[in-house]
């Protein structure tokens, strides 16, 4: 199994090895260190101080001045359905830009801020953005946003200024857990298919794999996931797609709506002329 | 052997209801724009059908309100970005993936065109290049009018993405409607017949493209009658369906001309302000989000969820 590697489509000769997130959820008891971790390493704004009153997270989601989000969910399965004994469970997760194998935020940016790294991952050059805007409704994971009072578009860069220097991102390294696990995309995902049996051994029926499929509808992701629910529990979409998939098609209808107003300016010319 | 369920499959679900997407940031500018560049590209097209149709009388009014609005279009791009100052970064690439960026390629040359087809004989230019901007506005023109119905629908949003076949024709025809209606306001009755035309063809396209846009978004559809959304929407079929009445009825008076025109202006611009708004809802709620999803998933693909990874 080979991550068909997204550098190379960008044009780098001859790019080092992809690499990723593996986040196995399984083992994650939502300490926080990775939000931490990733504010204090990239200087990322402290953002609001709220208490959103929902859970122990009081962050919400990512954003512009989030890049590692961990979801906590109280859940108490129904008695009577397959996985649900009645029992109560915590879910934890940290969540992060999927680094799309084929990345919407990257393909509708027109000014070129955001590129594709040489290590496969989606990064935006903060001096180039000129805060249009158009990243952030066209990541189906909700990840990028602008930061209001700069006008910019921000997320996770992987670390990239770690990457260069062989290091591993701030979050990786700060989880006590190894639930984030970075490496080689292509060792990650032989890892998390490994661990996937093992749990289902174990009977965690519930364990799936989200993102690991080069066949979705980003092309697999470059963070990936083990998962205990349905990803839309964890605020994931379960069917992310890429919009530049559709566009030949979009094109086509807008050819056919332009012609449509030309036809509509020739009948009425000749409507007239009667 | 499985045993029957004794409770009903899990609803769509969602982390404390927040939003799976994020909402576009774009705010009153850009609607506007959208508008503006609509009722530009359509004018183009109605002038030069008018110049072949020896009206120059709508020609030059159809040419001028062109200019004019892409002008002021271009001026509410640039204000709604987050960097104004970084505008020109719009042209340091050329990116066939970014509908923004095929768009800003556009306008660098429909823009030009429509200045010079409009100002060209008062700045006593060559006829040939005057005629030659004209053809070119209106060639560039529909493109105008209809890629921002790709723009907005190539993203996570719902209500786009999901009316991607509809909306440039709803679009398509919501330009028509105003540049007809922008006729009617400047031109005399005498001149302006076939502007009366265009701009109820437009009206009929436009409203016939949100019907069939909403039945086919099915749930999601529900947003543009709900809300500010719902709101909005009904305000622009209002506006455009008595702006078509009154056209219709009076539009060969010089009054019931200017009013039916100006309500058919009005029309098209809260359309653009009803599909923005549209747009925010159904990426506020995360059900729009991961209900069609849902049903994407179950029939036939995994979606993003991979029980049994492939070995
Ligand atoms: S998850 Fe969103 S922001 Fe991250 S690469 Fe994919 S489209 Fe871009």
């Amino acid at each position: 199994m080979s991550a068909a590697d997204p550098a190379l489509g960008a044009g780098y000769e001859d790019p080092p090895t992809r690499v990723g997130f593996f986040t196995d959820t399984s083992v994650c008891i939502g300490c926080k260190a990775c939000e931490v971790a990733c504010k204090e390493w990239n200087g990322v704004p402290a953002g609001d101080l709220d208490l959103l009153g929902t859970s122990y997270d009081n962050t919400g989601g990512l954003g512009a001045d989030t890049w590692r989000h961990v979801a906590f969910i109280e859940q108490r399965r129904p008695p009577g359905t397959e996985a649900g004994s009645g029992e109560l469970r915590w879910l934890m997760s940290s969540d992060v830009c999927k680094h799309c194998t084929r990345a919407a935020c990257l393909d509708v940016c027109p000014t070129g801020a955001l590129f594709r790294t040489e290590f496969g991952t989606v990064v935006v050059q903060e001096d180039v953005c000129n805060g249009c805007g158009y990243c952030i409704p066209a990541c189906p994971y909700g990840v990028i946003d602008q930061r209001r009072d700069d006008g910019r578009a921000w997320k996770c860069t992987l670390c990239y200024d770690r990457l260069r220097d062989h290091t591993e991102p701030a979050c990786a390294m700060a989880c006590p857990t190894d639930s984030i696990q970075f490496g080689p995309l292509d060792e990650l995902r032989q890892r998390a298919g490994r661990r996937l049996e093992h749990l289902h051994d174990l009977g965690v029926e519930d364990a799936r794999l989200y993102g690991h499929d080069e066949a979705d509808g980003v092309g697999g992701a470059g963070a990936f996931f083990l998962l205990l629910d349905r990803p839309e529990v964890y605020g994931l979409p379960p069917d992310p797609v890429v919009g530049t998939g559709e566009l030949p098609r979009m094109w086509a209808a807008a050819g056919a709506a332009a012609l449509t107003l030309v036809a509509s300016a020739v009948a009425a010319f000749a409507g007239g002329r009667r | 052997m499985k045993e029957p369920r004794l409770v009903p499959e899990v609803e769509p679900t969602s982390y404390y209801g927040r939003p799976v997407i994020k909402a576009p940031v774009w705010k009153w500018a850009v609607p506007a724009y959208m508008f503006a560049g609509g009722m530009a590209g359509a004018s183009s097209v109605l002038a030069t059908g008018a110049r072949l149709a020896a009206n120059p009388a709508l020609a030059r009014r159809a040419r001028w309100t062109a200019s004019v609005a892409i002008a002021a279009g271009a001026a509410l791009l640039v204000e709604d970005l987050g960097r104004p100052e970084r505008f020109r970064n719009m042209l340091r690439v050329a990116k066939p993936t970014s509908p923004m960026s095929m768009g800003s390629w556009l306008l660098t040359v429909y823009g030009p065109a429509a200045a010079l087809a409009a100002a060209g004989d008062l700045l006593g230019l060559p006829r040939a290049l005057t005629r030659l901007a004209d053809w070119l506005a209106a060639a560039a023109g529909p493109v105008v009018a209809t890629y921002t119905a790709v723009l907005v629908s190539d993203t996570a949003v719902p209500a786009w993405y999901g009316a991607r076949r509809e909306l440039p024709f709803v679009f398509a025809g919501a330009a028509a409607t105003a540049a007809g209606g922008a006729a009617l306001v400047t031109t005399t009755p005498m001149h302006v017949r076939p502007a009366r035309a265009f701009a109820l063809l437009g009206a009929a396209t436009e409203l016939g493209a949100s019907q069939l846009a909403r039945r086919r978004l099915g749930e999601v559809g529900e947003v543009y009658r709900q809300g500010r959304a719902g709101a909005l929407d009904r305000l622009a079929t209002l506006l455009t369906g008595v702006g078509g009445v009154v056209t219709w009825l009076w539009g060969r008076r010089r009054i019931g001309a200017a009013v039916g025109g100006a309500s058919l202006v009005a029309g098209s611009l809260a359309k653009r302000f009803a599909v923005l708004e549209a747009g925010i809802q159904s990426a506020n709620d995360p059900k729009y989000t991961i209900g069609p999803q849902r049903r994407t998933v179950e029939p036939g693909r995994t979606g993003a969820v991979a029980d049994a990874p492939p070995r």
